[in-house]
C-alpha cells in the first residue's frame, strides 16, 4: 500500500485523525496532541498497525517529541506517529497495553529522557545503572566524565 | 512446590552469550521467572553520534552488531540517503546486497554454532565457524578488516571490489549449501540436539508479532514477514528467493531456519554476481561534508536478527541530531521472560542462544 | 625457558643422568608459562576475535592457553572488548576471585584506553587499567587473532622473570592502582592526544 492509499484508508475510517497526516521524506506522520496520543494509538491499531517497530524521544530543547513507528503486515504500510510533551513535566501514556512490545522501549525512553509513560507495567531503568543521575540523551545533560571531542572539521 | 531460589546468571556467563545478565527464580530446577538485566554494554553510540559528522558515525555503526557489522553500516547509510536525497549507483547497490548476504551467513554460522555449543554439540560450532572465516576473510580482502568493516558509506560503498574477489565469492557460494546439508545431519539430525530444542521455548505467533520480534525469531514462529521481500529495498526486487518459515515457534525452528536462510542467501548472491555490472560505486558530486536539510529519516534493512533501523533527525548541521538505533535484538531479547517461564535452567541457556542476541546491539 | 633448553647438557653433567639441578624459579617459571588458562572476559567485538583464536583456525589451544570460563581455574584474564560503568565492577570482582599468581591481557583499543569510545561517551571507562594492573596491551579494533598469540608469547616471557619468592615477585599483585593512575590523569590535563 503506499502512502496515498494509506492517507484514504485512514481518512475513511478515521475521519478525527485525516486532518493531522502528512508525508515527510516519503514517510506518512501523524502529529497528535499528547493527550490524544492513546485513544488515536489504539485506532491504528486497530486500523491495522500490528506491530509497534520503535518508541523513541527527540529532545528539540523547547519540549521532548515522542517518536512512534507502527507497522502494519497486511497493509504492507509503516507510519510514523509523533506527539509533543512539554519539558518540565514530561508524562504521556503508554501504549505497553496496545503493544507489548513498547514495555522495553518505554523503559528505554525513560531512561535516556526522563518521560514518565503513566500506566507502564514496570518503570525503571533498563540500560543505565539503577543509582544514575541524569538523563544521558537530554540535550543538557552534563557529565563531568564526559571528554568533549576536539572539533576537527 | 519447593522453595524458590534466586539465582544469578551473568553479566559475565558463557552461556550469556555477551554481557547479559539474568535474574532467575527458581523452583527446584523449574525457571518460574527469568528476568534479563540488560546495558552492561551500553556504550553511548547515540549520544556519540550527536557530535560526529555524518560519515564519522559510519564506524561507530560498525561496533552496533558486531557479529554483522554490514548491516548496521548499510541501514544507518540509507538513511542518511533518504535525509539528503542521495542516489546510490547500481553497482554499489548490488555490491551491498552481496556483502549483506555473506554477512548474514557469517552472523548465522555464529547463531547456529552456538545453539550447537549450548546444546552439548560443539563439534557443530567448530564447522559452522569454519565456514564463517571463510567469509571474514573475503571481507578482509575487500576491506582490510575482519570485524568492523566500515564498507558501506553514504553514497555507495568505499572501494570498488578487489580482483579476483568475485571468484573466490563464487568458490564460496557453491560449496556452502553443501556445508549447510552437512551440519544439518550432525546438529539438528542429532537426537540429543533434537531433545534439546524440540519443544523448547514456544513463542506463539500472535506473540511475536505483538511483542514486536523479527528476523528468525518471528519467523520460527511462521510470522511470515521478511523486509528483503514485503517491503522491498535496493535491488531485492530482482532476486527470486524464498523466505523459510518455521511451524511450531520452538528453539528448534528459530535456529535451523537461520541454516535455510543461509542457502537462501547463497542464491540471492549468484543472481547478483550474475546480474553485476561495472560502473560507479560512489554517487557522483557528494559533498565532502554531508549537511542534509531540516527533518526526520527512518530506513530499516533486514539483517540478520530482524528489521534493524535508523532514525536519523538533522538541524540542517554537518552533524546528526539525534540518532535512534531500531535494534531487532533488543525486541527479541524482551520475550525472554515469556519463553522461559516453566523450563529448566538448562533450557534456559537454549532459549537465550536460539534468540541469538548481540549485545552490542542490543545494548547500543 | 632457559631451563629446558638447557635440560639435556644439565643431565649429562650430573652422574646418572637422571637428577638435575634448577632453582625452584625456574620450574616454577617454566611450568606457569606453559599452561595460561585465559579467563575470556568477552565483552563486544573483540571477543568474537577472542572466540575465533582459539577455534580450529588459529587454534590457540597449543600454545597451552584454554579458555575457562570459570575466574578460579584461570592465570591470566583477557579483557577483550568495551568495559562500561555498569560491567566494570562485574569484571573487578571476577579479577579479585582469580587465584594468584594472576595476570591481565588488555585486548583492543576499548580496553586499552577506551578506543574509539574515548570522546563524548558518559558510560564508557576508559581503559581497563583504570582498575585492573594490565600486564599486556594489544592495540588494534579489533586486534587479530595473531596478535592475541603474539601477547600470549610475550605474557610467557615476562613470567619467566618472575620469582616466587615473597617480596620479589611481580605477579603477586595484591595491591590495585587507584582508579584514575596518575598516567591517565596526565594525559586527560593534556587534553587528551588519543582517540
Ligand atoms: S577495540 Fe574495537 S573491536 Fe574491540 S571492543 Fe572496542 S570497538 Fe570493538
Amino acid at each position: 500500500m503506499n502512502i496515498n492509499e494509506l492517507r484514504e484508508h485512514l481518512c475513511s475510517q478515521y475521519p478525527d485523525l485525516c486532518p493531522l497526516f502528512s508525508v515527510e521524506f516519503g514517510d506518512g506522520v501523524l502529529v497528535i496532541d499528547a493527550d490524544r496520543l492513546h485513544e488515536a494509538a489504539t485506532d491504528l491499531r486497530d486500523l491495522g498497525f500490528d506491530r509497534l517497530g520503535m518508541v523513541t524521544a527527540v529532545d528539540t530543547r523547547d519540549e521532548f517529541e515522542l517518536v512512534y513507528r507502527l507497522q502494519s503486515r497486511q497493509m504492507h504500510a509503516g507510519i510514523f506517529v509523533k506527539a509533543r510533551v512539554p519539558r518540565d513535566e514530561p508524562t504521556i501514556a503508554s501504549v505497553t497495553d496496545l503493544w507489548p512490545a513498547a514495555n522495553w522501549q518505554e523503559r528505554e525512553v525513560f531512561d535516556m529522557f526522563g518521560i514518565v509513560f503513566t500506566g507502564h507495567p514496570d518503570l525503571r531503568r533498563i540500560l543505565l545503572t539503577d543509582d544514575w543521575v541524569g538523563y544521558p540523551l537530554r540535550k543538557d545533560y552534563q557529565d563531568e566524565r564526559i571528554i568533549r571531542r576536539p572539533d576537527y572539521i | 512446590m519447593t522453595e524458590e531460589t534466586i539465582v544469578n546468571i551473568g553479566p559475565s556467563h558463557p552461556s550469556t552469550h555477551g554481557v547479559c545478565r539474568i535474574v532467575v527464580t527458581l523452583d527446584g530446577e523449574v525457571v518460574v521467572k527469568a528476568e534479563p538485566i540488560i546495558g552492561h554494554l551500553h556504550r553511548g553510540i547515540e549520544k556519540m553520534a550527536e557530535n560526529r559528522t555524518y560519515l564519522q558515525v559510519v564506524p561507530l555503526t560498525d561496533r552496533l552488531d558486531y557479529v554483522g557489522s554490514m548491516y548496521a553500516n548499510w541501514a544507518y547509510c540509507r538513511a542518511v540517503e533518504r535525509l539528503a536525497g542521495i542516489r546510490v549507483p547500481e553497482r554499489a547497490e548490488y555490491i551491498r546486497v552481496i556483502v549483506c548476504e555473506l554477512q548474514r551467513i557469517a552472523s548465522h554460522m555464529m547463531g547456529i554454532g552456538s545453539t550447537g555449543a549450548d546444546t552439548g554439540a560443539f563439534t557443530a560450532f567448530m564447522y559452522a565457524f569454519a565456514q564463517r572465516d571463510h567469509v571474514v576473510e573475503l571481507f578482509e580482502a575487500l576491506c582490510g578488516s575482519r570485524l568492523t568493516y566500515n564498507y558501506v558509506r553514504p553514497g555507495g560503498v568505499s572501494m570498488d571490489l578487489p580482483d579476483g574477489w568475485v571468484e573466490q565469492v563464487r568458490s564460496f557460494v557453491a560449496q556452502h549449501p553443501a556445508a549447510m546439508m552437512e551440519l544439518d545431519t550432525l546438529l539438528f539430525g542429532n537426537v540429543i540436539a533434537r531433545a534439546r530444542l524440540k519443544g523448547v521455548g514456544v513463542l506463539p505467533a500472535d506473540t511475536a508479532v505483538a511483542w514486536g520480534t523479527s528476523g528468525p525469531t518471528a519467523r520460527g514462529s511462521g510470522v511470515n514477514w521478511d523486509l528483503r521481500r514485503d517491503d522491498p529495498y535496493s535491488v531485492y526486487p530482482r532476486f527470486d528467493f524464498e523466505v523459510p518459515l518455521g511451524e511450531n515457534g520452538d528453539c528448534y525452528d528459530r535456529a535451523r531456519i537461520r541454516l535455510w536462510e543461509c542457502v537462501e542467501s547463497c542464491k540471492i548472491i549468484d543472481q547478483a554476481l550474475d546480474q553485476l555490472e561495472p560502473g560507479p560505486v560512489k554517487a557522483e558530486g557528494l559533498p565532502r561534508l554531508l549537511a542534509p536539510r531540516p527533518g526526520d529519516a527512518y530506513d530499516h534493512i533486514e539483517s540478520a536478527r530482524g528489521s534493524l533501523g535508523v532514525y536519523l533527525v538533522s538541524d540542517g548541521s554537518p552533524r546528526p541530531y539525534r540518532m535512534k538505533v531500531r535494534s531487532p535484538a533488543f525486541c527479541n531479547l524482551s520475550v525472554l521472560p515469556l519463553l522461559a517461564e516453566g523450563h529448566t535452567l538448562s533450557d534456559l541457556v537454549v532459549i537465550i542462544g536460539s534468540l541469538d542476541p548481540v549485545f552490542g546491539e542490543v545494548d547500543r | 625457558m632457559a631451563f629446558v633448553d638447557d635440560l639435556g647438557a644439565a643431565l649429562d653433567k650430573t652422574p646418572g643422568g637422571g637428577i638435575i639441578l634448577t632453582s625452584l624459579d625456574a620450574v616454577m617459571d617454566w611450568s606457569r608459562g606453559k599452561s595460561l588458562w585465559m579467563m575470556p572476559m568477552g565483552t563486544a567485538c573483540c571477543a568474537m576475535e577472542l572466540i575465533a583464536a582459539s577455534f580450529s583456525r588459529f587454534d590457540f589451544d597449543r600454545h597451552g592457553s584454554i579458555p575457562r570460563p570459570d575466574p578460579r581455574h584461570c592465570d591470566v584474564m583477557v579483557v577483550a572488548g568495551t568495559i562500561t560503568r555498569k560491567m566494570a565492577p562485574a569484571v573487578k570482582r571476577l579479577y579479585d576471585q582469580m587465584p594468584d599468581p594472576k595476570w591481565v591481557i588488555a585486548m583492543g583499543n576499548c580496553a586499552v584506553s577506551g578506543g574509539i569510545f574515548y570522546y563524548d561517551t558518559y558510560s564508557v571507562i576508559r581503559g581497563v587499567d583504570e582498575f585492573l594492573p594490565v600486564d599486556v596491551y594489544i592495540a588494534g579494533c579489533p586486534p587479530r587473532p595473531e596478535s592475541l598469540q603474539d601477547a600470549i608469547l610475550r605474557l610467557r616471557e615476562q613470567v619467566s622473570t618472575d620469582s616466587i619468592a615473597p617480596g620479589k615477585s611481580r605477579a603477586l599483585k595484591s595491591e590495585l592502582p587507584s582508579s584514575g593512575s596518575p598516567r591517565k590523569g596526565e594525559r586527560d590535563a593534556a587534553g587528551g592526544d588519543v582517540g
